[in-house]
């Protein structure tokens, strides 16, 4: 991994380094389960999403959705890891009511993709390479219901079988906020990838978090796992917590147990769930009701081509064909929709390698802005990417000025509408007939002798005559324009 | 009428064709003996309503001259098959009185061909064990007594509801599955023939799993021929179990009466076990006699691992077991014990629910997967396996056409007779079968003649992967030459 600078913990005896891995769950987008053909839409009636494979009925076989083995495919080869071209399906021995057949099929020793990495930004254009160790292929559980009856518990086998990917990563991640930025980051991925929805409310993506510390540089200490963290906010609390508590036992002299952990958001601590003792004994082996899943190298190479254009390499490309600076590209490439949207806007515009740039500080700065005041999502943005657009052409022509522009765009967000028919109808096109604003500047001149004679000496009160012409003209005056008759009247 | 429950499937056929008598009338023959016959324990279920509905369907096709390749045949299933509509157990306690909402492949292509269901025929239960003496619905009688002797004795297993009632004259055939040799023990034992076709040959679509990488269903028979005529509407690729092979299904019948001549025989030297009775070892002999006189050539050949096969299939089979049992849990279907919470709601249900010798596997199947133990067990008993498979690869390489074997150790026992202080004593009953299960091959056993008590023994022949062909034409040069065999009725 590469090296950005990371967050040391203080401790009495000193400094404390984080070792932190991850074990990412993301639910395969796909029509159809893992290896039934029945429904994975969220949501529906208990137990209305359930094949006599799901229910684990007598006899029934499990029969590999092929539609999945292609999104963990495309999902390796996002992730830059090596796709095993032969992978084994084996089953995990465990009883609970979540999963009827007594095991969940995964993928133990052989799994679908190998190593790869992913590079995740950090603030202040730091950035850190994290390695992922493996990516296999797993059923989802069902769900226990505890409350629709004071006596029993249900269970509703909707999810139960849907395709998960788990997604380990190597314990590269050193503290809280790399974790967040890589979980954000992989969900950014995902979501351009197509093959997790990424919803984290929904649980389609859902972590366990293995935290360690140790002196910076020395040898690795006892792990906790924080299972099935569904909200990145709390990844980063969770951590923060169980690093301190860990920290707190070794200084007291005593040593850490190898658990597993929940975290409490409410009480804003972890606490233990199972001990290394009572892990259970999953007597993993080779599903023999499954070939071993075996495809060919062309088989990659045609998913490979047909690969969207990933958030890494759209910054990349927005930051040479239109000047965008790291920053304000990576924002941009951040989520898919934002991405798709500024693409939008590019496509619409009548000259985007003049206003390319332009149209990225509006979409950041005026449309982010009052989407982020108004907690709106930007698939639910009252401006659309061809209004967008329009607003930027009538900058980028000289139509109106930036100022008018910001008036503009919020008129059509109150009230919708074509933008240039809106400027010709409420008359806010920008005033360049240089005869109506050589009047304005001369009575502005006239009414200020004293300032007109100050500015050969402090040309910078140049700028006071400059915004009082535009008040004059309400923001219509070219400002250019304004400038140069104001040097030449005035003489500077 | 009773006369018609005599006829091989294939006669029938005929008289079927040439109207002599319709399939109702065939087939109640075949429940008026099952009647008779209760004694025997051999169906658990029986669907006389359902086979009359059955059959006259089958009569009408007949008469619109649009009959399939089983059409008005009436047949038994193994209750180890799951039926639309009809209880199937695997004859454990704790499916309870479980009806399937789905039917097999297996036997949903016997009824689109035709053929007619007589009811569910007895096993051991989960198919798990040699004798039908597992089955929570109580043993199976063989209708095979020694000579002098009114001793019931076992029809083996796990098949042995299929192999008694076949052998019983109660249906023209019957389905059977075969892990270890659950088919061609109880053929051999009931002087019916049986043969499990190679491993991925028939899909295993709605039966009851006992172990996925060895199970394979076939049918037990009245003669080889039948029995050619059994496989080939059970056969088939099947897009639901991915470990079926995709590859047409010949016309086995076709098979039968082609010429052996210049084929070559193996007699492997390992199955010549120390202490083996001589009566097998004269059957053996005779065996090999008659396939020579039809112009075979017998050749010595070496199979090294044997001996490996028979603990390593109990670790295998057990071990796949003990995951595919899980499933009976008390929560979605079958028996469901009273309990105070999941975990006693498990124990409760399945201390409850299984009988000893699923117990009994269940347990060293857990065991050989424990964490620690699964490299030294289960790891182990594949490679052993890898062997095994390879022993008859190169067998086959070196120009071998099939390879000729007694199918067990001995005649049928008596019930109760075996396995009690030691099950291994039992699992013995596998020892020149477990072999071709390991390897995914074809075996054939077919009757060859009758020990010095008057109890039908069998021959075993193992052929090339997916040449079932080869047996059905050497099983019937044995047939032909050994005769054929009724029990006299004691019913």
């Amino acid at each position: 991994m590469s090296t950005a600078s990371h967050k040391l913990l203080k401790g009495a005896t000193g400094d404390w380094e984080m070792v932190i891995g991850m074990e990412i769950h993301a639910q395969v987008t796909s029509n159809a389960k893992l290896f039934s053909g029945a429904s994975t839409a969220f949501g529906g009636e208990p137990n209305s999403h359930v094949s006599l494979v799901d229910a684990a009925m007598p006899g029934m076989l499990p029969v590999i959705n092929e539609e999945c083995v292609r999104q963990a495919v495309r999902t390796g080869l996002g992730l830059n890891a090596k796709i095993n071209l032969r992978s084994v399906f084996d089953r995990k021995n465990y009883f609970y009511p979540d999963s009827p057949q007594g095991y969940q099929i995964s993928q133990y020793k052989s799994p679908v993709v190998g190593e790869g990495e992913v590079l995740v930004e950090l603030d202040g254009g730091r950035s850190v390479t994290i390695g992922i160790e493996r990516l296999h292929l797993e059923q989802d559980a069902g769900k226990l219901l505890h409350d629709r009856s004071p006596t029993m518990s249900n269970v509703d086998l909707n999810r139960c079988g849907v395709a998960l990917m788990e997604i380990v990563s190597k314990p590269d991640i050193r503290d809280a906020e790399q974790a967040k930025a890589y979980v954000t980051k992989l969900r950014s991925i995902l979501r351009y990838l197509g093959t997790c929805d990424g919803d984290m409310e929904k649980g389609s993506l859902r972590a366990d978090v293995n935290v360690s510390v140790r002196k910076p540089g020395g040898p690795l200490g006892t792990r906790c796992e924080i299972k099935n963290m569904n909200s990145i906010n709390f990844i980063g609390q969770a951590i923060e917590y169980e690093a301190r508590r860990q920290i707190e036992i070794l200084e007291d002299g005593g040593e850490i147990d190898q658990e597993t952990r929940l975290y409490d958001p409410n009480k804003g601590e972890t606490r233990s769930m199972r001990s290394k003792e009572e892990a259970h004994d999953y007597r993993y082996f080779p599903d023999p009701d499954l070939l071993p899943l075996e495809f060919s190298q062309e088989f990659v190479e045609e998913l490979k081509a047909k690969l969207p254009e990933l958030p890494d390499q759209k910054k990349t490309r927005f930051v040479a064909d239109f000047g965008l600076s790291a920053y304000d590209a990576s924002v941009l490439v951040a989520e898919r929709e934002s991405a798709v949207f500024y693409e939008t806007v590019l496509d619409k515009l009548a000259n985007r390698a003049r206003d390319g740039k332009m149209a990225a500080n509006w979409v950041i700065n005026e449309l982010f802005g009052r989407l982020n005041k108004e907690g709106r999502d930007i698939t639910a943005s009252p401006v659309n990417a061809g209004q967008l657009a329009a607003i930027i052409d009538l900058i980028g022509e000289g139509t109106i000025s930036g100022k008018i522009a910001k008036d503009l765009f919020e008129i059509v967000w109150q009230e919708g509408g074509d933008p240039r028919a809106l400027v010709e109808s409420r008359g806010m096109k920008q005033v360049t007939d240089l005869s109506a604003i050589e009047k304005v500047v001369d009575d502005i001149i006239a009414a200020n002798p004293d300032k007109a004679a100050q500015v050969k000496d402090k040309p910078q009160s140049l700028g006071w005559f400059v915004g009082q012409v535009m008040k004059a003209s309400g923001g219509k005056a070219n400002p250019q324009s304004v400038n140069d008759l104001l040097k030449s009247k005035l003489g500077v | 009428m009773t006369d018609l429950t005599s006829l091989t499937l294939a006669e029938a056929r005929k008289g079927l064709a040439a109207k002599t008598f319709t399939s109702l009338e065939l087939t109640d023959a075949h429940l008026s003996a099952i009647e008779a016959a209760r004694v025997l324990n051999a169906f658990v279920m029986e669907t006389p309503d359902q086979a009359r509905t059955m059959a006259r369907e089958a009569d009408v096709r007949i008469a619109k001259g649009d009959a399939g390749p089983l059409a008005g045949i009436p047949l038994g299933i193994k209750d180890l098959f799951a039926t639309k509509g009809v209880r199937t157990t695997a004859c454990s306690k704790i499916l309870g009185t479980f009806v399937p909402t789905y039917e097999s492949t297996v036997t949903s292509q016997l009824w689109r061909d035709g053929a007619v269901m007589l009811g569910k025929l007895n096993n051991d239960e989960f198919a798990m064990g040699s004798s039908n003496e597992t089955s929570c619905f109580g043993p199976v009688g063989n209708p095979w007594r020694r000579d002098d002797s009114n001793t019931t004795l076992v029809p083996g297993g796990s098949s042995g509801g299929s192999a008694s009632a076949v052998a019983a004259l109660l249906c023209m055939g019957a389905t059977a599955t075969d892990t270890g040799g659950s088919i061609r023990q109880p053929a051999a034992f009931t002087a019916t023939v049986g043969i499990k076709p190679t491993y991925g040959r028939c899909s295993r679509w709605g039966i009851v799993a006992f172990a996925s990488s060895l199970d394979q269903a076939g049918p037990i028979a009245r003669s080889v021929r039948d029995a050619a005529m059994l496989l080939r509407s059970m056969a088939g690729h099947d897009p639901k179990d991915t470990t079926s092979v995709d590859i047409p299904v010949p016309d086995y019948e076709a098979a039968i009466g082609k010429s052996v001549k210049g084929m070559k025989i193996g007699i492997p030297r390992e199955y010549r076990l120390d202490g083996m009775p001589a009566e097998i070892e004269k059957l053996w002999q005779s065996g090999a006699d008659w396939l020579r006189s039809a112009g075979a050539e017998l050749v010595e050949v070496s199979l090294p691992h044997t001996k490996y096969a028979l603990p390593a299939y109990y670790i295998v089979a057990p071990a796949e077991a003990s995951s595919n049992l899980a499933r009976y849990d008390g929560v979605r279907y079958g028996l469901r014990e009273s309990a105070k919470n999941i975990i006693e709601l498990y124990e409760n249900t399945r201390a409850e629910g299984f009988g000893a010798e699923v117990k009994r596997r269940v347990m060293i199947g857990t065991y050989v997967l424990s964490a620690g133990y699964y490299d030294a067990y289960y790891l182990r008993a594949q490679k052993v396996r890898t062997l095994i498979k390879r022993d008859f690869e190169d067998c086959f390489a070196r120009g071998v056409d099939a390879i000729l074997t007694p199918a067990t150790p001995s005649a049928a026992f008596g019930i109760g007779e075996k396995g009690g202080a030691d099950p291994v004593e039992m699992y013995l009953n596998d020892i020149f079968t477990v072999t071709v299960n390991m390897a995914g091959l074809p075996g054939i056993a077919v009757p060859a003649g009758k020990d010095a008590q008057g109890l039908p023994l069998g021959l075993q022949l193992i052929g090339r992967p997916f040449d079932e062909e080869t047996l059905f034409s050497l099983g019937e040069v044995i047939e032909q030459a050994a005769g054929r065999f009724t029990p006299a009725r004691w019913w």
